[in-house]
């Protein structure tokens, strides 16, 4: 599919409130948007709570624009605190629940009701993420104290911790697991990006993605691998995305384990840390940031005498009112994304393509932020505000 | 909190003062407030506040707890689409692109206020800046 500059619109379909503080991550049901099953989706947050929601499946969805979510759970009174991170289990029938409470929670979907079925303990502090591999048989974990955790899902709900990964020098942002090997990325406060593979049930680290081989130069917060699982990007609070492919004409290893090589970076667009990035089964990047904003991002097909390279397709200035923490597309044919951010909502919205007519960005104020944005950049050591006179209220 | 003061004799900033607003002298119902262009100037171009703190010793253990301060207290103070960046002065700490980039990490800020220790401590430390 090609897309082409100004050729696609970002529809707001709905605005889910609900929870009371802000929402950092979310989850699709892999198992949903089929014909049968309408879309279901998790988002977590700073309240404590997980919430289900679920698409109506409404009687004129052939105008997605009509259909409507509803809130369909609550999944409250088992953390204490903050609640990270959540994945879906491959068959959508579990989904794994990461707080900074240093435990995560496995919830089963019994009949539209989630029971909490297991609890994993075992990190010191904050667990910041979690994820379910391809099939479904391997949890992993991770947090700020700086170790990865590889469960093994068994028979009654139990899960059983087979390795403990150290190895990061600093708190671990996110886990994910390959779309279809079992070789899990995990990406850090210490900048880089580890791949871990299991040599004989042993795991260990196979490659570190850092600096010296053009990774990232701040915290690396999320990764995202294509449909094919050849390419990935991973997104930095250095506010860029970098683009990964896997080298699978130099086998490093006898088990067959593919480096991965650094193939370009997108700098100059964002203004602020990159939260979350995700690459959707049709090749468009979004990403979401501290500055508020959505950006997407496709291949430049012209652009391949200096390598390959990544245009910006479209950006959409204050998609919410605050940072964005979570953007990820949903499965199923409708090209949906959600994002979730700091204001405490979740929004649906659908990259649409137009046939005529462009994408009118707002340009004055677009005009206003980047003289706003080049005055402070020019005068940071005088733009220095201290307690009590940075504002007129509140003193 | 420490018993002993890690720099008794500390450098004191002086304050800037505060910028005096024209505000109409006459209480009429039709009096017309001059648009304080400056003011004006103020509300809109603040999207961003870059703070910048300068910690009386380059080892200073507060650094971190100082700029948390900071941000709770901006975070209290301020609309919420406020964006804030803190930052220790340049070359004034011994650990400062550490510090800075802890101060600037906000799920380790997040974490950090769900610490009721170091909750007490900020509110501890903000409690003047209340009266």
């Amino acid at each position: 599919m090609e897309f082409y500059e100004g050729a696609c619109e970002l529809k707001l379909l709905q605005t889910l409130e609900g929870h009371t503080d802000r929402v950092w991550s979310l989850a699709w049901n892999p198992a949903t948007g089929t014909a049968e099953t309408p879309l279901v989706f998790a988002s977590c947050s700073g309240d404590k709570t997980v919430r289900i929601w679920e698409q109506n499946p409404s009687p004129s969805s052939s105008s997605s624009s009509h259909s409507s979510w509803n809130c369909k759970a609550v999944l409250e009174d088992t953390h204490t605190r903050t609640v990270r991170s959540c994945s879906w289990s491959p068959s959508g029938k579990l989904l794994a629940v990461a707080s900074f409470d240093a435990t995560t929670s496995i919830w089963e979907n019994v009949g539209g009701d989630f029971e909490c079925v297991s609890t994993l303990e075992g990190h010191e502090n904050e667990v910041k993420s979690v994820s379910w591999n391809a099939s479904g048989t391997l949890l992993a974990t991770c947090g700020r104290d700086k170790s990865v955790w590889i469960w093994e899902a068994q028979a009654g709900n139990e899960f059983e911790c087979v390795s403990v990964l150290q190895g990061h020098s600093q708190d671990v942002k996110l886990v994910l697991w390959h779309p279809t090997l079992d070789v899990l990325f995990s990406c850090s406060y210490d900048n880089t990006v580890k791949v871990w593979a299991d040599d004989d049930d042993d795991w260990q680290c196979v490659q570190t993605l850092g600096e010296p081989n053009n990774g990232h130069s701040s915290t690396v917060w999320a990764l995202s691998f294509n449909k094919t699982g050849d390419k990935m990007v991973t997104c930095s609070d250095d506010l860029t995305l970098k683009i990964w492919e896997m080298d699978s004409t130099s086998m490093q290893s006898a088990d067959g384990y593919a480096p991965w090589r650094h193939l370009c970076t997108i700098t100059g667009y964002h203004d602020r840390t990159i939260f979350s990035v995700h690459w959707s089964s049709e090749g468009i990047i979004a990403s979401g940031a501290a500055d508020d904003a959505i950006r997407f991002f496709v291949e430049d097909k012209d652009g391949l005498v200096d390598g390959p390279s990544y245009k910006l397709l479209l950006k959409e200035e204050k998609a919410h009112g605050m940072d964005i923490n979570s953007v990820q597309w949903s499965p199923g044919e409708k090209r949906l994304l959600a994002s979730a951010s700091d204001d405490g909502a979740v929004k649906i919205w659908e990259l649409a393509s137009l046939c005529t007519g462009q994408h009118v960005l707002p340009s004055i104020k677009m005009f206003y932020l980047s003289i706003y944005h080049g005055h402070l950049k020019s005068h940071q050591s005088v733009i220095t505000f201290f307690l009590g006179q940075s504002s007129g209220n509140g003193y | 909190m420490v018993s002993e003061l890690i720099n008794a004799n500390p450098i004191v900033y002086e304050k800037k003062e505060r910028r005096a607003r024209s505000m109409p002298t006459a209480v009429e119902e039709y009096a017309v407030e001059a648009i304080d262009q400056q003011e004006v100037f103020d509300i809109l171009s603040l999207q961003l506040f870059w703070i910048t703190f300068t910690p009386t010793v380059e080892h200073c253990s507060m650094a971190t707890i100082i700029g948390l301060c900071l941000r709770v207290k901006l975070s209290r103070s301020l609309p919420s689409r406020y964006k804030v960046d803190i930052r220790v002065a340049p070359g004034s700490h011994a650990s400062e692109s550490a510090v800075n980039k802890q101060l600037n990490d906000k799920e380790r800020v997040a974490a950090a206020l769900e610490n009721p220790n170091l909750v007490d401590m900020v509110d501890e430390c903000l409690a003047p800046s209340y009266n």
